[in-house]
């Protein structure tokens, strides 16, 4: 047989298998109802965002455009969702601020598996003193209060969208790093890495064809669940004026309505819509996260022999 | 002289009722998909009291399944038929009150000895009273400490074993401690399932020697499950194979064991070379195929895919255990024609 | 006489336990494996055979001695031991989990020949590994995961992924034990027949003696470190001349012609190896008086037997057993 057709078979079998396993996990998925509903609700939302420009003009988000409009206005009064305090849609925030939560929420959290699986990998991979340097640096990261630090750093780097989600990302990865050691602990004694190792394996080799994969399902896990971690902190961040002035989110939404005085106005359609808004996407990622935990357990795919 | 046949306490009187008496049970689980997935599938015998009956099998056979369903110890959702005699009782229609004073007092069962047959954070002493409290509430603190003593010892352990924790007893000694578990209560009839599994084998020899002085000091009947049958050939008096759910020959297990009748009896024997008998240098024998998928069991013999003497009727023939030889029966069609 | 395949020379492994105790695993073994043939390494657990092993394919270092592969010393850096390891393969006890759940079966097998960079005819040298370890045909098995298969044909895939690197030396530890009884015969089999057919030495770590009688052409056996005894498996089968080889064989349910000895306790921690000859605490010849008798016990107590001959061996033999009651 030529190296042609070699590489194409066991290319081909390398295919098919991962074309298996994924249509073997999502028939078990489609039978989680929790998951099911979590991912519906998250198709909607982000295929609302995807869609904002066609929703609602982004001029609208602009105070000056406004000046026509009449402040504080009921839904009823200013379809679809009223106005606010200086007579800009709600509609069109919430539209558009959707954007940036779920963009920080993703990208950050993003930062945050890609330095916290690196780090959760590699220490729990080389133990020792290594691996020990890096938990102890992990620690220290885990100790330090998130709002401070990300107050600090915010102040510091200036009030940006991409700052936030740096501050986000760097703050968050320790939670990652831990509970990706703890998996890799446990792969690396496994007998077939040992098997691996007397086939002549390098450690690179070890970590990338056998503790990554083996390790990966948790990592899609975490990912899901550290997402809405990321939503909430960028909320947090917006609420408490760090974010970027110039962009609509959630956060900045509640900001403004509550400085504005809008609970004691009662205007409930200016903070209801994001604070219904965040809960709606903290809630679809999780329910996602625990249905996937549940599928791509490790333990439970071993134990089916 | 070799540890044959145990030789039960006394002659066997012949008792109206023998203590166990298994008819015709059957035992379906219930898959993940809903399906039922028969695991025994028609078994009966019966077990005198003091008397010894080994029970060998390979993975898949149901022999495990059995012995939880004598106590009534398996899954919710499984379904289990037939009768299963205690001393003239049904256990499988006992109230549960009758059950559960049934159990550990009549009949009881050691388990294998993994690390976590056992609390690994309660004291050896502590588990060991429990049965004890939960069926004589009435006695006392230092009566209680007496009774561990008194179990640790009949097993072969010191009375200041009962300060340990699991994980600082050695895979045998942990052993002994399930032994003396289930004799806490004293049972006449004790189930041992894989009792020496992943023991070493000196370890293993010193456990089967102390179940069989306990045995016959204790005149016990037991049941011994196990998958190496070689140890059975010694360990008990009578032998029963189980294949797919089914007994498929039993009798004197030295009969058995040496001349088997049926052809899977004979394959199994073959797996244990007999060392010193050149027949067995550089020919090891074993058997093609795997063990039936319980949810896809061939039709007619359950072993006739595999099997090396297979005939065209084997695919439909209704298998019963006929006659082999005394007190010897084996489900196969050749011993029905052949006359032995 | 043909050189050794393999030699371990005065061979010390050595782990260190909680509170600075040290375990002698592997307490000073001399060994030599001589090509084609089939070495069987008996025991019980905590006598180092598993580390033996280990340390034979280079996944543990010696604190003291020698592994010896082709007359070259073992070089411990990674160039090296990957070279090594084209040569020298193991086969493990645990089918299920020697293999990878998330790779299939080809490419459990292809491993070996991707890690070494053997990118030619992959696919070819995959498809004969399988059908010489009797899976046909091959492409019904290539692109199944291990708990698609059974424990035998499990095991049968991890002595392809060895095999395809067409090793000299495979050391199998416990390759049967974990099957069920009547599968095993057909890997013994096969392994015999990869013998015959390929030339390939192996060396066989078991506890069961029946096993080592079935296909093994010498044996030795360990007890806390040590070889206790070795020679051909008739020679040391039908006669064994060391107490614990004896006391291991008469408690075999087979065999019928020795009174079993069943020892008291278990083998010690090899933390704690009692003085003189190891065996001694527990050693049959004591608590019957023999030793007293033969006027040894001061010996057995105070000296650590060698590996010596029998005295009343044929011309030729190499059977030796490491007991001062032998001499």
């Amino acid at each position: 047989m030529s190296t042609l057709e070699t590489g194409v078979s066991g290319r081909r079998i390398a295919w098919e298998r991962r074309r298996r396993a994924l249509s073997q996990s999502w028939s078990e998925y489609r039978h989680s109802t929790p998951g099911m509903i979590g991912l519906v609700a998250l198709v909607l939302i982000v295929a609302m965002a995807l869609a904002a420009p066609l929703l609602a003009a982004e001029s609208e988000l602009r105070a000056v455009n406004a000046i026509d409009n009449p402040t504080w206005a009921t839904p009823g009064e200013f379809p679809p969702l009223g106005t606010d305090n200086l007579g800009r849609s709600v509609w069109a925030q919430f539209v558009w601020g959707a954007r940036i939560s779920l963009l920080v929420g993703l990208a950050a959290t993003l930062i945050a598996i890609v330095i916290g699986s690196t780090v959760g990998i590699v220490s729990g991979f080389f133990g020792r003193w290594f691996g020990a340097v890096l938990m102890r640096i992990t620690e220290w990261f885990l100790v330090i209060p998130f709002l401070p630090l990300a107050i600090v750093l915010a102040a510091v780097l200036g009030p940006s969208v991409w700052n936030i989600i740096l501050v986000i990302g760097v703050t968050s990865w320790p939670s990652t790093a831990r509970v990706i050691r703890a998996q890799v602990l446990s792969v690396k004694e496994r007998l077939y890495v040992e098997r691996s190792r007397s086939l002549g394996a390098s450690n690179r080799h070890l970590m990338s064809q056998h503790v990554f994969p083996n390790v990966s399902p948790l990592i899609l896990a975490n990912l899901t669940l550290t997402v809405p971690v990321a939503i909430l902190s960028e909320t947090t961040l917006s609420f408490l004026g760090l974010g970027d002035p110039t962009r609509a989110s959630w956060g900045k939404m509640l900001d403004e309505a509550f400085s504005a005085g809008a609970l004691s106005r009662n205007a409930w359609w200016y903070y209801l819509p994001p604070g219904l808004g965040i809960m709606v996407v903290v809630l679809a990622f999780v329910l996602i996260g625990q249905a996937l935990e549940e599928i791509l357990d490790p333990r439970l795919k071993e134990g089916r022999s | 002289m070799s540890a044959s046949a145990l030789p039960d306490a006394v002659a066997p009187v012949p008792e109206r009722v023998p203590l166990l008496s298994v008819r015709d049970l059957h035992v379906t689980y219930r898959s993940a998909a809903g399906v039922g997935v028969p695991a025994v599938r028609g078994v009966s015998f019966d077990l005198r009291s003091g008397e010894t009956l080994g029970l060998a099998g390979e993975s898949g056979c149901g022999k495990s399944t059995m012995a939880g369903a004598l106590l009534r110890l398996l899954p919710r959702g499984t379904t289990v038929t037939g009768e299963v005699l205690l001393d003239g009782e049904d256990v499988l229609t006992m109230k549960p009150g009758r059950l559960r004073a049934v159990r550990w007092t009549e009949a009881s069962i050691v388990f294998q000895g993994a690390l976590h047959s056992l609390n690994p954070v309660q004291r050896i002493g502590r588990q060991l009273a429990e049965p004890v409290e939960l069926h004589q509430p009435e006695m006392g603190g230092a009566e209680l400490k007496l009774r561990v003593a008194e179990l640790l010892e009949v097993v072969g352990l010191p009375a200041r074993r009962a300060a340990d924790y699991p994980h600082q007893l050695s895979g045998g000694q942990r052993q002994r401690v399930l032994i003396a578990l289930a004799l806490a209560c004293n049972p006449s009839l004790l189930i041992a399932d894989e009792p020496t599994t992943a023991l070493d084998v000196m370890v293993q020899a010193q456990v089967l020697q102390l179940l069989e002085d306990l045995q016959r000091e204790l005149g016990l009947a037991v049941i011994f499950i196990t998958h190496d049958l070689s140890t059975l050939s010694s360990a008990c008096r009578r032998l029963a194979v189980m294949y797919a759910g089914r007994i498929v020959e039993e009798g004197p297990s030295k009969d058995v064991f040496r001349d088997a009748a049926h052809p899977y009896t004979k394959a199994l024997a073959a797996a244990f070379p007999v060392i010193g008998d050149p027949r067995f240098r550089r020919a090891p024998s074993g058997l093609g195929g795997d063990p039936p998928d319980p949810q896809h069991i061939p039709a007619g013999c359950s072993f006739h895919p595999r099997c090396p003497v297979a005939e065209p009727q084997c695919a439909t023939v209704n298998v019963e255990l006929w006659p082999a030889g005394p007190e010897h029966r084996a489900a196969c069609v050749h011993v029905r024609e052949g006359p032995r | 006489m043909t050189a050794p395949l393999l030699s371990v020379r005065d061979l010390h492994v050595r782990f260190s336990g909680r509170k600075g105790t040290v375990a002698r695993a592997v307490d000073g073994v001399d060994l030599d494996v001589y090509p084609g043939e089939v070495l069987a390494l008996v025991g019980e657990s905590g006598c180092g055979k598993t580390t033996l092993a280990r340390t034979i394919l280079g996944l543990e270092r010696p604190a003291q001695g020698e592994v010896h592969f082709k007359g070259q010393p073992l070089a411990y850096d990674t160039a090296s031991l990957r070279r090594y390891r084209r040569e020298v393969q193991m086969v493990f006890q645990d089918p299920s989990g020697a293999l990878n759940p998330r790779q299939t079966i080809y490419e459990a097998v292809a491993e070996g020949l991707r890690i070494q960079k053997l990118h030619e005819n992959e696919a070819a040298l995959v498809a004969d590994a399988l059908s010489r370890s009797g899976l046909r045909p091959p492409e019904r098995f290539m692109p199944l995961y291990p708990y698609e298969v059974s424990g035998g044909q499990r095991q049968r895939v991890v002595i392809a992924g060895a095999m395809v690197l067409r090793p000299e030396l495979i050391v199998a530890d416990e390759p049967v034990s974990s099957l069920d009884a009547s599968v095993r015969g057909e890997i013994l089999q096969l392994m015999l027949r990869l013998v015959q057919d390929t030339g390939v030495t192996i060396l066989v770590v078991t506890h069961d003696l029946g096993l080592a009688w079935n296909i093994a052409d010498r044996i030795a056996v360990m007890y806390l470190g040590r070889i206790v005894e070795q020679g051909t498996t008739e020679e040391l089968l039908d006669d064994p001349r060391h107490p614990y080889t004896r006391a291991l064989l008469s408690v075999v349910p087979e065999v019928e012609r020795m009174t079993p000895q069943i020892l008291q306790g278990e083998t010690p921690d090899p933390t704690r190896i009692p003085p003189g000859c190891r065996f001694h605490p527990r050693c049959p010849l004591v608590t019957d008086g023999e030793t007293e008798r033969l006027g040894i016990e001061q010996r057995c107590q105070g000296e650590d037997p060698a590996l010596q001959p029998i005295a009343t061996a044929v011309a030729g033999s190499e059977h030796v057993a490491a007991c001062h009651a032998v001499d």
